[in-house]
């Protein structure tokens, strides 16, 4: 089998090539998506029965909540890229990836708070989700922490991809034992497995910020790698003719 | 004595403990410090909350599960520090051994002078704290499955901190998420026994981590130790 197409997507040169073309679409689509996901949601989609108006924070909670973990196990997988084929780019995406996925559990959080206040009357309980997003940041933060401790990159990547798949095992094992230990928050809104018990009229906006998310998280995934790959390779000919054309 | 002769992979590993054994009675700062630490832990939230007998029998379990997590947590960044300063690390990793095993009669040895001691000192905190009878047992048993997971996880954080110079402060930062699941399980079982309820579910999944760290914790401590002598 032809495997050079997989050596093709490790070289930085050719990734920043072809992802040039992807960020003007790329951040177009986001825009038009979030635009239209958010209108529909917090003006269009209809009040709830039970929670009125205070529900539509859903749309930003619910997708934000998605990506926090879809982005950790991302981090991970890339980081075990990195080490078993030892692929320069796969190590990259594991670092740039720690700090939105950060960015998109403290969003999870402030949101369930300012959701929490009105329904349940309190910001904070130590409820299952709760407290297993919490774990989840502070795995982001001691992620980060051992990736900015280490002079040398190449260690820095080998060390914080062991961190990154010991975390990963442990994500299910704080999940369920938290979840045993108390649990407050509603059951999931959207699973595979089952028929959405949600309105139509509220499921679309839903999907669609779903949808608008993870777009922009490609774009800014996206820019940050690319920032990274100019970094890690400044000292190549064709780096130095992208910043400085002229010389 | 054979040119060839060499120590069998059994050997080589009880010579491992051993040393290390020797070394913590050796070194009896290293070895004293968490146990008094352990106890001085205790004294704090009799004055700091309250002295009132009731509550304190109420959250005896959380202070000596915490106490002890802490403690451990003090401990682990001894594990390879003196090893990876005098260069024996480095033998350690070009032995014809599997490094998995060797490090494994590493953590062993930590969690003889750490966790098996503070298993068998909880008595003396359960009684201050006025933590029912009943309790007891499930302390004893979720202590001794509980405090070798904390030596193997740590023992991970510790590998891969072992080349920093400030690796203290950052290994609690990486290794206190992945304690909670023990700390909910351990402390679960001591509240079910006090409640009257059967505490057997909790300690089996304590067995269960234990079991699945001593499969995969090594691996992860092998792999972390070689990074952190390569870098």
């Amino acid at each position: 089998m032809n495997w050079t197409w997989f050596h093709k997507m490790g070289s930085p040169k050719w990734f920043y090539d072809i992802t040039d073309k992807w960020m003007f679409w790329l951040g177009l689509a986001s825009a038009v998506l979030l635009a239209v996901a958010m209108v529909w949601g917090l003006a269009f989609a209809p009040a709830d029965y039970q929670q009125g108006n205070s529900y539509r924070i859903i749309f930003v909670h619910v997708p934000s909540a998605f990506l926090a973990q879809a982005c950790y196990i991302m981090m991970a997988v890339a980081g075990a890229i990195g080490l078993i084929w030892k692929m320069k780019l796969a190590d990259m995406a594991a670092k740039v990836s720690a700090p939105i996925g950060a960015s998109f559990t403290i969003l999870a959080l402030l949101t369930g708070a300012i959701w929490g206040k009105p329904t349940w009357g309190t910001w904070w309980v130590w409820d299952a989700r709760l407290t297993s997003m919490l774990l989840l940041l502070f795995l982001y933060f001691g992620y980060m922490a051992l990736q900015s401790a280490f002079d040398n990159e190449a260690t820095a990547s080998k060390a914080s991809s062991i961190l990154a798949l010991v975390g990963l095992v442990n994500i299910p094992i704080i999940k369920y034992s938290v979840e045993w230990w108390n649990t407050l928050h509603q059951p999931a809104t959207l699973t595979l497995t089952e028929r959405p018990a949600m309105a139509t009229e509220m499921l679309i906006p839903l999907l669609l910020s779903i949808a608008a998310f993870y777009c922009f998280f490609t774009l800014v995934f996206l820019m940050r790698l690319r920032t990274e790959v100019l970094i890690r390779e400044n000292r190549t000919n064709w780096v130095k003719k992208i910043v400085q054309p002229d010389v | 004595m054979e040119i060839n002769s060499k120590p069998s992979l059994w050997q080589s590993c009880v010579m491992v403990l051993k040393r290390d054994l020797r070394l913590a009675l050796r070194n009896q700062s290293d070895l004293v410090n968490p146990l008094i630490f352990f106890v001085m832990v205790a004294t704090l939230f009799p004055l700091g909350v309250t002295p009132d007998k009731e509550f304190l029998s109420q959250i005896a379990t959380g202070i000596i599960w915490v106490a002890a997590l802490l403690a451990t947590l003090l401990s682990l960044d001894a594990m390879f520090r003196s090893d990876y300063d005098d260069g024996s690390l480095e033998q350690l990793l070009l032995s014809p051994y599997p490094l998995y095993l060797l490090v494994l009669a590493k953590v062993t040895s930590h969690w003889i002078v750490s966790g098996l001691l503070l298993t068998l000192l909880f008595p003396l905190l359960a009684i201050v704290l006025f933590l029912p009878w009943e309790g007891y047992p499930a302390m004893l048993a979720s202590l001794l499955l509980g405090t070798p997971l904390l030596s193997l996880i740590g023992a991970i954080g510790a590998a891969l901190t072992v080349g920093l110079k400030k690796g203290g402060v950052l290994l609690s930062l990486l290794i206190l998420p992945l304690y909670i699941p023990v700390l909910i399980f351990g402390t679960g079982a001591v509240g079910a026994a006090i409640n009257g309820t059967p505490y057997i579910g909790h300690l089996l999944w304590l067995g269960v981590f234990l079991v699945m760290a001593i499969t995969l914790a090594p691996f992860a401590i092998a792999a972390a130790l070689r990074v952190s002598i390569a870098g």
